[in-house]
């Protein structure tokens, strides 16, 4: 090799890295701008508030969470379940399925983890593998029945599934309050330590994170490599994408419905165990659907439906999680802090959905015009 | 002398394509100048933009000789121009007189008058023999009756500068021939008429001058008597085109598909009554029949795409009544879909995921569930290459970015290269040009010779006549006549499809 080449060679490598950041760039472009109105309109509600501490404050919204390894840790434990809950979110919708039903489906998994956890006191490994799996049954199970509505009776599954949310809360709080309360204290016993999730304390130490997160991870190189590469992703994908071309190509699309919500609603189950194996952790006797479904659906926006996407939203929301508790070292108060958390992440999931809405509908313009260009006979 | 319109060096740009390159378009006084070009060629936005619906980005229109600026079709109307559009802008629910006089209302103190209008109205009717019942609904005329509201909207509002989209894509044979006589008479009524057609024969027949468009630009202006058909059609496409396909005599053989006393329910309407029929290795069965006569929903049942009610479908010999789509796909039916945009294609995915859509499961396009890219890109490029597909970028082109040809070109392509002995091919034409048409037709043939048996279903009568073995006629559900094409013809088809056997039998009854 001469050394003419070097630099060419080095060039070379350049450009293709500079290509790719390129494409993915473009690509993951309506997140990033939907970050930044985000943040812009974060930061004129907490002007509002706190004009002094304003800036600093969002300075420690957003990246507090990477100061300090425990910091880190706790960005971890909050993301998993979330990363998952989007990742179920996700899944249905490449199939055409909008499964809002996710936190009726990780409370199932709760349940079923804690179950496992308290009254089957197994040994460790085996301990928390038997509750993950039951949960995964249990969000199974709650997915699985509205997609055998909708696929069979054609029931929307929208509607089917926030039904399935009360269901799935007041069975909690009645299964809980029946046969896991602790004494009268409206609270769940504890899980056994053979149940919990191993901890990753020793990486971070002082957080709670444990390899919730590295499941979390491993499930969406899953899903990424089940829906871009194998033929029952290619028929889901079908099935999302054209009812009727499907059905003509021979498909099984009520099998495919069925199959994509009872796989979305595992991996929300999943998501449950991920947020109720952990040490000390109690659940309450309480009426109340659990907020990380819905979490699931503006990560799942914001990563733009795919499953790599989900893993750094769900990261982001976890960041922004951990920076909250922070800011309130900015003078704010607790409350504020939440609605304004609670404004940027629904402010950029809605940006991401109009973005992606503009550019569909842009393109439908485009393709109508050249159909009509085509003086195409209908 | 002076042009009654003239539309001078239009130039309409939408993005980075030139739909209209330079155009020019002369129509003399009471002439009836037909707009000829493929699809794509730009005929629609040439059209379009002189009747207000698009502006040009270059370009002078006259009218008698003085410029106008036509901002929208409200200005085009005062112009005296009238447009009937490829598919109607009627209101189904409104009665026939309602929907003519309706914008151009005559009020008398605050409430409608109908008298004056329907008088006028009355008297172009009789003028010009163009007969409807002002007082039946639109949604329950046909067709043809629709277009004839629509020819008697632009007359009552004394436009004097007709443009007719496409007119005789939804009409039966007769139907065409009044329709012809109709634009007859207002040419001599000194009325100036646009038609835009691809139908060279329909041209041929009316009109007095052509202009011919190919990729947004003008390639002819011929005197329609003088010109051949076949010169037209050259100009057109750009090269000599064979107009008669050539069909070789050969022996049916054994019954592939066999289909006894078929009944369809749909929407609580029997839309297929008692159809019985045999389709035979090596030979094309045509069915003919006006739009919405049940042969949809005929074929649907058949490919399973919509329930049966009752009766027997045998496939090489099986029933397959109760079998899944994929089933008989395993059994050797193909299938060329009536609506290529809803199930032909999943317009969304590329076109190479579009190549093996029923072969998802098969070898060699998977291997233990997972695709096999490699081998897809191959079979894609081979269909690409043999059947000339026009793609931007190949395998990895979004289909719904196809041309309507190229998507059915790849439609073709997928059904006739997979393993197959019987093909349903609806509509495998529509609204396609002259090049792609001749292909696909030449494709078919192939197919019978290969021994493959074809069930075309066509609103083309041509093609019906050209292709087919033997023709079933289909009206209202039932298949009311069984034709020779050697011995019949067009006039004959569209008696039977026009349902005039169970008129006349009623009649004689």
């Amino acid at each position: 090799m001469n050394q003419a080449q070097t630099p060419n060679q080095f060039k070379k490598i350049l450009d293709r890295t500079w290509s790719m950041l390129k494409a993915f760039g473009k690509k993951a472009s309506p997140s990033f701008i939907a970050i930044g109105i985000g943040i812009v309109i974060g930061l004129i509600i907490m002007v509002a508030f706190n004009p002094a501490g304003a800036f600093q404050a969002m300075g420690r919204l957003l990246f507090s969470g990477l100061t300090s390894s425990r910091n880190m840790g706790q960005i971890l434990y909050f993301s998993a379940p979330i990363i998952l809950t989007g990742l179920a979110v996700a899944f249905a919708f490449k199939s055409g399925l909008f499964n809002i039903g996710a936190s009726g489906q990780l409370m199932m998994g709760v349940l079923a983890a804690i179950t496992v956890g308290i009254k089957l006191s197994l040994p460790a490994p085996f301990g928390w593998i038997v509750a993950m799996l039951a949960a995964a049954l249990a969000g199974f199970i709650w997915g699985v029945i509205p997609g055998l509505m909708k696929a069979h009776a054609n029931v929307n599954e929208v509607v089917t599934s926030i039904m399935m949310n009360y269901i799935g809360a007041y069975l909690f709080a009645i299964m809980i309050d029946l046969f896991l309360e602790q004494g009268n204290t409206k609270q769940s016993f504890p899980i056994s330590s053979g149940s919990q999730i191993p901890s990753l304390s020793s990486i971070f130490p002082g957080s709670n994170a444990n390899i919730g997160i590295l499941f979390a991870i491993l499930i969406a190189i899953g899903f990424h490599i089940l829906i871009h590469k194998t033929t029952l992703g290619y028929q889901l994908k079908a099935s999302g994408l054209s009812m009727p071309a499907s059905k003509y190509a021979g498909m099984n699309t009520k099998k495919n419905i069925v199959l994509a919500m009872a796989l979305s609603g595992m991996l929300a189950g999943i998501g449950g165990a991920v947020l109720a194996l952990v040490a000390n952790k109690t659940q309450p006797v309480l009426f109340g659907i659990f907020t990380e479904g819905f979490d699931g659906i503006s990560v799942s926006l914001i990563g733009l439906g795919e499953p790599i996407g989900v893993i750094f939203s769900g990261l982001l929301l976890g960041m922004l999680r951990v920076g909250a508790f922070n800011v309130q070292l900015n003078d704010f108060d607790e409350n504020i802090i939440k609605v304004i958390q609670g404004i940027m992440i629904y402010t950029i999931a809605v940006s991401v959905a109009i973005q992606i809405g503009l550019r569909k509908l842009i393109a439908h313009m485009k393709s109508k015009k050249q159909i009509e260009e085509a003086g195409e006979q209908a | 002398m002076t042009y009654k319109i003239e539309m001078r060096n239009i130039t309409k740009i939408f993005g980075t394509l030139k739909a209209n390159d330079q155009v020019n378009l002369k129509v003399a006084p009471g002439e009836i100048h037909a707009v000829l070009g493929e699809n794509g060629a730009g005929k629609s936005t040439l059209m379009s933009i002189l009747f207000g619906l698009y502006q040009p980005n270059e370009g002078q229109i006259f009218i008698d000789g003085k410029e106008v600026f036509i901002s929208d079709p409200n200005v085009a109307n005062d112009l005296g121009i009238g447009m009937v559009h490829q598919h109607f802008k009627l209101v189904d629910t409104f009665t026939v007189l309602e929907n003519i006089i309706l914008g151009y209302e005559t009020v008398n103190r605050g409430f409608l008058s109908y008298l004056e209008p329907r008088k006028k109205i009355t008297e172009l009717m009789t003028m010009y023999k163009l007969d409807v019942d002002l007082d039946a609904y639109v949604k329950d005329i046909s067709v043809g009756q629709q277009q004839r509201v629509e020819i008697l909207k632009m007359l009552y509002r004394d436009n004097d500068m007709l443009i007719l989209d496409e007119p005789t894509a939804v009409l039966t044979p007769q139907e065409i021939h009044e329709l012809m006589r109709s634009l007859k008479a207002f040419a001599k009524e000194g009325k100036t008429l646009i038609l835009i057609s691809h139908k060279l024969n329909e041209i041929k027949e009316v009109a007095d001058r052509c202009t011919i468009l190919q990729l947004g630009k003008v390639v002819g202006e011929v005197d329609v008597p003088s010109t051949s058909i076949a010169k037209l059609a050259s100009i057109m496409v750009g090269r000599e085109v064979v107009f008669r396909v050539d069909k070789e005599a050969q022996e049916a053989g054994k019954v592939l598909l066999s289909v006894k006393d078929l009944n369809v329910i749909r929407h609580k309407k029997e839309v297929v009554k008692h159809v019985s029929f045999e389709v035979k290795s090596g030979e094309i069965l045509g069915i003919a029949g006006i739009e919405g006569n049940g042969q949809t929903e005929l074929v649907n049942a058949i490919s399973g795409l919509i329930p049966m009610e009752t009766g027997r479908i045998m496939l090489n010999g099986e029933a397959v009544e109760t079998k899944t789509i994929r089933e008989k796909y395993q059994l050797g039916l193909a299938h060329v879909p009536e609506d290529r945009q809803k199930h032909g294609l999943i317009l969304d995915f590329t076109l190479g995921y579009n190549a093996f859509l029923e072969q998802y499961n098969d070898e060699p396009f998977q291997k233990y569930g997972f695709l096999r890219e490699k081998e897809i890109l191959k079979h894609t490029n081979q269909l690409i290459h043999d059947f000339d597909i026009r793609t931007e970028r190949g395998s990895t082109t979004i289909a719904r970015s196809m041309s309507g040809g190229n998507q059915q070109k790849a439609i073709i392509a997928r059904e006739i290269t997979r393993p197959h002995n019987l093909l349903l091919a609806v509509q495998p034409t529509r609204g396609l040009d002259v090049g792609a048409i001749e292909y696909i037709q030449k494709h078919l043939l192939e197919e019978r010779r290969k021994g493959v048996g074809v069930l075309l279903v066509s609103l083309e009568l041509d093609e019906i006549l050209n292709l087919s073995d033997r023709i079933l006629v289909m009206y209202e559900g039932l298949i009311v006549k069984e034709l020779d094409p050697k011995s019949t013809n067009p006039e004959e088809i569209g008696f039977y499809m026009s349902g005039g056997s169970l008129h006349e039998s009623s009649t004689n009854s």
